[in-house]
């Protein structure tokens, strides 16, 4: 099987969806089947795509950014600006909007739609601002009950003379501590590249989901093997060694789901993407949202806490 | 400082020249988009209660304390005069108009202040207004909304003005407290004592296009340091790209901006599951 074979396999998927609510015919049985082999076989697929072909994937031009997110998965969206204190980072975009007639707060990561919006954007890179704003919002959203969810998407933190002279360890260090104090829900999904401490900074929270084709990382492939090897030419290997797939960081315990992307990556069809999205943010929102505040605060914590693998050994 | 278009000569009595773009045009044309000129989109400042009238839903304001009005604790020349002389052509009692009303069919607690009157400043009677509009928002539970238009404290009250700074401001602490929502709309211009204390103070800072907000006027600033100032210095603009305003929103979209605030703040979020 292969991917055209998939495709084919999907829209017929469809059309026979179609046809049975507009001729109202019970054909669930059948869709069922369809859908099950459809999943094998997209299984089966994205097992056989190498790590790389994925870093590839997530962070080609075309894909979906956060705001085209935002603007597929709530309504009524209202973008805030702004840390109050010196600037607005145009690379972290953060609001307020209604999902599912709940009130939420939505932040994430912007990078840019073309060369221009990109550098605009500095290639998703925050500054402090953009993680001070970022704070601003969620105490916010922390004073007036509403759930936060954040999209990442960022090679890291903003590398530069002025990020350190304003304090780029204390903006992402304070998120971190604040983050883990609220006590509303936090859902945090990967929507592209989970770049350090710079997307860490938007990712301490009660539910971690990452797309299938993203990756989360504690430094980019290609630094590690500038770091490791002395040669940046040896990204691929250093991917690999990383362990940095959705599916690795499910195996390791980081994350709590993979979210599944349509054929040929989330680009391919927003729509679908933002539907699968809906669907995993909708059960996390239900379930987080009855339990009450202290534990929505212990819970995050819990599942920080129990995070890293050790042993004891006497020596000798 | 002529800075309301309404205010015209005798002699031509039905058209307006913009001091933005030199566009002559029919005054209609102008009051018909709230003081907007209809061609560059310069936004003149508005009275209290057309403002209250675009914002608020039809019939639903009452006022608040119309009848509280500044004295002269400091027996400060020329005061008394220029206080009867605004009263007598602006028709208001002090600088600012308060209330409760519905905007987009929900309950707040609404200020709006009046340039025109001792250029909006802050003395006791303002201060002491806009802290009672606080203290009925904690009352209440309703969100706050203030409209600022103001050139700061006002001198000829002194200390007791800059004291109402502090007032408002501790007010506000106790709705920050509470946990309930107020939302500061800066508009033309918002400077000195009020910039520096409860307009500043939004959860949400909302600003009209091209308003002067800042708290040293530009003038002592340049001759201070010695240096020229960029032409969008201390503009709506300025200040959101520095990170001090949430949005800027067009006088003809502002009230469906606020409606959809109002609304996301109205909702609680367990009541949805």
């Amino acid at each position: 099987m292969n991917l055209q074979e998939l495709i084919k396999l999907e829209n017929h998927i469809a059309e026979l969806k179609e046809m049975s609510t507009n001729h109202h015919l019970d054909l669930t049985e059948v869709l069922n089947n369809l859908e099950q082999k459809a999943n094998e076989i997209r299984n089966h697929l994205n097992e056989n795509m190498k790590v790389w072909d994925k870093i590839k994937l997530c962070r080609i031009q075309q894909r979906p950014t956060t705001l085209d997110y935002i603007h597929h998965i709530f309504e009524d969206f209202i973008e805030l600006h702004g840390d109050r204190l010196y600037g607005d980072d145009p690379a972290l975009v953060s609001g307020i909007a209604i999902f599912d007639g709940m009130p939420i707060t939505v932040l994430g990561n912007q990078k840019g739609k073309n060369t221009k919006d990109n550098i605009y954007r500095r290639f998703g890179m925050s500054q402090p601002e953009g993680y001070r704003k970022a704070l601003r919002i969620m105490q916010q959203a922390n004073k007036f009950n509403r759930p936060i969810v954040t999209f990442i998407n960022t090679p890291g933190a903003f590398p530069g003379r002025e990020a350190e002279e304003r304090g780029q360890s204390v903006a992402i260090a304070s998120n971190l501590r604040e983050m883990a104090s609220f006590e509303v829900p936090i859902i945090c999904i990967v929507i592209g590249e989970g770049g350090s401490g710079g997307a860490l900074a938007l990712g301490i929270g009660n539910r971690i989901f990452m797309l299938e084709n993203t990756f989360y990382s504690v430094i980019s492939p290609e630094g590690a093997a500038a770091l490791l090897w002395k040669d940046a030419t040896q990204a691929k290997r250093a991917a690999e060694a990383l362990k940095i797939t959705a599916k690795d960081l499910m195996k390791l315990g980081v994350i709590d789901e993979v979210i599944k992307e349509p054929v040929g990556g989330a680009h391919n069809d927003l729509l679908l993407q933002s539907q699968y999205i809906k669907q995993t943010l909708r059960k996390a929102l239900q379930e987080l949202g009855h339990l009450d505040k202290g534990i929505i605060r212990q819970q995050r914590y819990d599942k920080f806490r129990k995070i890293g693998e050790y042993m004891d050994e006497i020596l000798g | 400082m002529n800075i309301y278009p309404l205010k015209r000569e005798k002699k031509d009595l039905n058209s307006f020249t913009c001091k933005s773009c030199g566009e002559t045009y029919d005054e209609f044309l102008m009051k018909k988009e709230w003081n907007v000129c209809p061609k560059c989109q310069y936004h003149y400042p508005v009275t209290a209660y057309d403002r209250i009238l675009m914002i608020t839903d039809s019939g639903s304001f009452s006022e608040f304390d119309k009848c509280l009005t500044s004295v002269d604790p400091l027996n400060f020349p020329e005061y008394k005069d220029k206080l009867i002389s605004d009263k007598k052509n602006t028709s208001l009692n002090d600088g600012v108009i308060t209330g409760e009303a519905f905007i987009g069919g929900y309950p707040v607690v609404i200020g709006v202040m009046d340039s025109r009157f001792r250029m909006g400043s802050m003395g006791s009677a303002v201060g002491e207004k806009i802290t009672r509009s606080i203290e009925e928002s904690l009352k209440t539970r309703k969100p706050l909304i203030l409209f600022s238009a103001s050139g700061g404290a006002r001198m000829q009250e002194g200390i007791l003005s800059l004291m109402q700074m502090a007032k408002t401001s501790a007010a506000l602490e106790q709705l920050n407290h509470e946990k309930i929502l107020f939302v500061s709309v800066l508009t033309n211009p918002t400077m000195g004592g009020v910039s520096a204390s409860f307009a500043s103070l939004g959860d949400i800072n909302i600003a009209e296009p091209q308003a002067l907000i800042g708290f040293a006027g530009k003038r002592i600033i340049e001759q201070t340091i010695r240096e020229e100032l960029p032409e969008n210095f201390q503009t709506s603009e300025f200040l959101l790209e520095h990170g001090q305003l949430d949005m800027v929103v067009k006088r003809s979209e502002l009230k469906q901006a606020l409606s959809i605030i109002l609304k996301i703040h109205h909702l609680n979020f367990r009541e949805c599951l």
